[in-house]
């Protein structure tokens, strides 16, 4: 298990195979990367993160390795950043090895539902210079309570 | 003990940590004695249901206890990923 919560820009690339060529024995790696997404076409000056860092590498190993006890899983990766980020900006990835892709499949998308709203991330936009505390959306905690 | 804040409740209530050493045995008792404390306090705290908090890094519901407790930190809903 990896993982990292960063400011440092990461290569999803160089993160994907490296992860893939540490298990010759999977069948199957599912990916997902994290974009700062400007919705306001052109008007996000910025993306800035905050975390809780005594908390943030616990939250998410808890996360991971609940993934881990679910599904058959050969590893799992998360990389988060944290800091001032810009529209276009690698926000995070996670990456799930297995056997077979439905399990891969399934927790890459059980951990993005946890990370969305349990892992304890912030995030405020910079729109035309002022700043605004993104809110929690309740589409975030429907997507969590399907795996209840 | 050590009572922290995360973004919007750092903000308004103006500092990211402050110690703690008061009779509170719960969240709720310690939220109680905050609110009574200042408007800021009182304002940050006055819907529940938009904050988290978390007792010695651990997400737990406002009625939890705080026995022995090194650390809660107060914070909005969290929006990761």
């Amino acid at each position: 298990m990896k993982i990292l919560v960063q400011t440092a820009p990461f290569d999803v690339g160089h993160e994907t195979n490296a992860f893939t060529d540490t298990h010759k024995n999977v069948g199957a790696v599912v990916t997902f990367t994290g974009i700062v997404r400007d919705d306001d076409c052109g008007s996000l000056d910025a993306m800035e993160i905050e975390h809780y860092p005594a908390m943030t590498h616990k939250a998410i190993t808890q996360h991971a390795q609940s993934a881990q006890d679910r599904w058959n899983l050969a590893d799992v990766m998360v990389i988060h950043r944290y800091g001032k980020l810009v529209p276009g900006d690698v926000i995070m990835m996670v990456a799930t090895a297995a056997r077979h892709r439905t399990d891969a499949f399934q927790a890459a998308e059980f951990l993005m539902d946890y990370l969305k709203s349990r892992a304890p991330f912030w995030k405020k936009e910079w729109i035309d210079g002022h700043p605004r505390w993104v809110e929690a959306k309740q589409l975030d905690e429907d997507a969590l309570a399907r795996w209840d | 003990m050590q009572l922290v804040y995360f973004a919007w409740v750092r903000e308004r209530i103006g500092t990211g940590s402050e110690p703690y050493d008061g009779p509170a045995q719960t969240v709720a008792e310690l939220v109680a004695e905050l609110r009574a404390r200042e408007p800021r306090y009182d304002l940050v705290f006055s819907d529940l249901t938009s904050l988290r908090v978390a007792v010695d890094q651990e997400l737990v519901d406002f009625d939890a206890p705080l026995s022995n407790a090194q650390e809660v930190a107060f914070f909005p809903p969290m929006t990761g990923g």
